[in-house]
């Protein structure tokens, strides 16, 4: 008798911690951070969390590279996140959730993220998610050093040769071992190639990378890793499409100018601060344009989660205006929200430099080629970024010419693309 | 007056007692399905019995892959299960060996194939010769009678636990165009060396840095061998008067030889399979330099925006039968140094 009440007891126990635990619903967010912004949105997640108590939510950090070649095999699988934050924004798009049965008010989603909308699904009208941050390629230069040297900064309209020349000028003068960097990312020449004047797309809308434009872009790159204004050492030592910035060596004051872009600002805020300054400038201009190319990450819902619901609450709650721009205004992330980038930001940071860098990037934006947006809307553009960085780079390294690569470039996006349309 | 057992306690037995107590209760419960089986199947099938879980295993995670990994090569498309991937027969390796000269990997329609391939081979036959030869001198060197002879085991052991990543990432810190290496050259009034951008330093370190790691292992084997060999043979030769030269190309070379023949055989698996070392040493650059077989199939199947599943497998599947040679020539080699 004792037993069987034990038992009883025992079971009742049992019963009940499995229906407390049944009753909250776990959601995993897959996130990587550029910054501060995994702090940011963890304390916004705790907040969320104390209003919804029947709803938690895990960040899950990961490296910069999962995002890029584990989340893909894991959506495939079945096996993804609820929510991931993603800049292969288009190539993703079968594995997102619609989210317009879950969310309030699908009008203020298309309002306020309408262009991105397409990013996400360009072939559909489906609402995904929403941009974490907007970005913007372009340079920065180490302006203590163009004081030290006393070399002028070439002024608005100045093109990459002009830039070129001076920073080798600054350079030769102080003694600085990298004249110029460039992130290694066929994402970072494609906006420059655009300023030369490249096409990207022929008439049909097919992928047509090689052009004129791309040849002179191209050809200056090439220029520049053999007279020195560049280092070998940033792209010729890794092999294939690998990322690699050269941050570090610009925090160090080992670059003059470095070609990257936006997210870069809250980091440098923190790493560099006041050691020098740290400015960014315009885009430098070619023979067509001016230009850098637009970007950004996404928090976008993943249609595999098993918990959709919760998940439009959780994205309803994230995309409110007050919460994005708490989001924005801490990690200094260009909005990606139109109705807060049409008020304005109030940015969280008192550095004259990280100010001046948001004011830089934001004022860039309505100048952004309409070739740049088509190419970042392109689902398959990372096939077009790969083919360009690894073959130029191997022609840079001196195992191909640049005629050899670029027949290269064309063979590996026909090859890839055919691939894909099986 | 009550009667007290004077007897002292052994604490060690009954420590042992408390702890194979539970293990023979374990023992006994599987005492009576085991015989059960015996009488049923036979005491001749039992070891089939013993074996199972462990073929199961092998079953599981290698044969059925190896199986899966033929199968994806005949498939096509960008489709992560099987059942969706449309057939293409041998198309990939067509595209594989679609090649003018095979001796020009530039002029290969998939050229990086080729240049891993052509890496590779480079990489192993230095890592390999060199691998043995300072292995055998490291073994050579260990047998004699030298002062803190185990310290010195322990030290060309060490490099063998460290992880390959650990390994990788040390040896970078220490090549980097401000690392420890340059500061000593910049030291002693040479100019610094961008070890990472010239393609020779970057095979060099590649093939410097996995010898460094793996050589202990090596050197063990060899070592074994060493002291397997009888001492009479060195005394009878020395009473012969015999050169130290003659006795070891004629003592102990041959009878090393067994001992060498599994090294070699060994290293030249472990050099074709090479990946997570030079990955993170030189990520392959510069441009396709130090680029090896299994980077190309990790970068075909994983980094590309296009997952090439098929072209992966298929490449994969070459390199299974490169590295199913060698394990035959190993086995073969064993059993010959069993045999005598």
């Amino acid at each position: 008798m004792k037993t069987s009440l034990k038992l009883m007891a025992a079971s009742s126990l049992f019963a009940l911690a499995a229906g407390s635990a049944a009753a909250q619903t776990e959601l995993r967010m897959m996130w990587y951070n550029d910054g501060i912004e995994g702090e940011v949105m963890q304390s916004i997640l705790d907040r969320f969390e104390e209003a919804h108590p029947d709803i938690s939510v895990t960040l899950d950090v990961v490296p910069y590279q999962a995002v890029l070649e584990s989340l893909p095999i894991q959506l495939a699988a079945g096996n993804g996140p609820d929510i991931a934050r993603v800049t292969d924004l288009g190539g993703l798009s079968e594995h997102y959730l619609d989210l317009r049965p879950y969310i309030e008010d699908p009008e203020y989603w298309e309002t306020n993220f309408g262009p991105f909308l397409d990013w996400l699904d360009p072939d559909g009208d489906a609402i995904n998610g929403f941009m974490t941050q907007l970005t913007v390629t372009g340079p920065y230069v180490n302006r203590t050093l163009f004081e030290q040297a006393g070399v002028d900064l070439p002024g608005e309209g100045a093109t990459w040769e002009d830039w070129a020349a001076a920073v080798n000028e600054v350079a030769d003068a102080l003694d600085i071992p990298i004249p110029m960097a460039w992130d290694r990312s066929g994402h970072r020449v494609a906006g420059p190639a655009i300023s030369q004047g490249a096409a990207m797309f022929d008439e049909e809308g097919n992928p047509a990378l090689v052009d004129e434009g791309l040849q002179r872009m191209a050809q200056l790159l090439y220029d520049w890793h053999q007279d020195g204004t560049m280092s070998l050492e940033l792209w010729g030592s890794v092999s294939g499409s690998s990322y690699l910035g050269a941050n570090e060596d610009f925090a160090n004051a080992n670059v003059v100018m470095y070609m990257s872009g936006s997210w870069q600002i809250p980091q440098f805020a923190d790493t560099i601060g006041d050691a020098f300054d740290w400015w960014a400038v315009p885009a430098p201009c070619g023979a067509a344009a001016c230009t850098g190319m637009p970007g950004g990450a996404a928090l976008a819902a993943i249609a595999d989660t098993e918990h959709p619901e919760e998940v439009g609450i959780l994205m309803d709650y994230l995309a409110q205006e007050e919460v994005l721009a708490e989001f924005y205004g801490r990690t200094l992330f260009i909005p990606g929200h139109l109705g807060l980038a049409e008020g304005g930001i109030e940015f969280d940071a008192d550095d004259p430099r990280a100010v001046h860098a948001l004011e830089t990037f934001a004022a860039a934006v309505p100048g952004i080629s309409p070739v740049a947006f088509q190419l970042q809307g392109y689902p398959n553009n990372r096939v077009m970024f790969n083919a360009l960085i690894s073959r130029l780079n191997e022609a840079i390294v001196g195992e191909l010419t640049l005629e050899e690569a670029y027949a290269r470039m064309e063979e590996d996006i026909a090859n890839q693309l055919a691939e894909s349309n099986r | 007056m009550p009667h007290v057992d004077k007897t002292p306690v052994n604490t060690g037995e009954m420590l042992q007692n408390v702890v194979a107590w539970p293990i023979r209760i374990l023992f006994k419960l599987l005492d009576y399905p085991i015989s059960a089986i015996q009488r049923l199947i036979g005491i001749r099938r039992m070891p089939w019995l013993f074996l199972l879980p462990n073929l199961a295993f092998f079953g599981m995670f290698v044969i059925v892959p190896l199986f899966m990994n033929f199968a994806y090569s005949l498939t096509g498309g960008t489709e992560l299960f099987l059942r969706d991937r449309p057939l293409t027969g041998t198309e990939q390796y067509g595209f594989l060996f679609d090649c003018e000269n095979y001796a020009d990997p530039v002029s290969c329609r998939e050229d990086r194939f080729w240049k891993g391939i052509f890496n590779t081979s480079v990489f192993i036959f230095f890592q390999v010769s060199f691998m043995v030869l300072f292995s055998l001198i490291t073994a050579l060197v260990l047998n004699r009678e030298i002062r803190a002879r185990g310290f010195w085991r322990a030290v060309f052991f060490f490099p063998v636990l460290l992880s390959p990543v650990v390994v990788a990432l040390i040896w970078k810190w220490i090549l980097l165009r401000d690392g420890i290496l340059n500061a000593f050259l910049i030291s002693i009034g040479l100019d610094r060396i961008l070890f990472f951008v010239s393609p020779e330093w970057a095979m060099f370190w590649a093939v410097f840095v996995s010898i460094w790691a793996h050589m202990g292992f090596y050197t063990l084997i060899l070592l074994a061998g060493l002291q397997a060999i009888q001492p009479d043979l060195y005394e009878a030769a020395e009473m012969d008067g015999t050169s130290k030269e003659r006795v070891f190309f004629r003592i102990t070379l041959p009878l090393l030889w067994p001992n060498m023949l599994v090294v070699i055989v060994l290293a030249l698996i472990k050099g074709v399979q090479v990946f997570d070392e030079v990955y993170v040493l030189t990520g392959g650059g510069p441009g396709t330099a130090t680029q090896f077989i299994v980077q190309y199939i990790y970068n075909t199947a994983f980094t590309n925006q296009v997952q090439n599943f098929g072209l992966a497998s298929a490449a994969s599947m070459v390199l299974g039968v490169v590295l199913f040679v060698l394990t035959l020539t190993q086995l073969a080699a064993t059993r010959r140094r069993d045999n005598g």
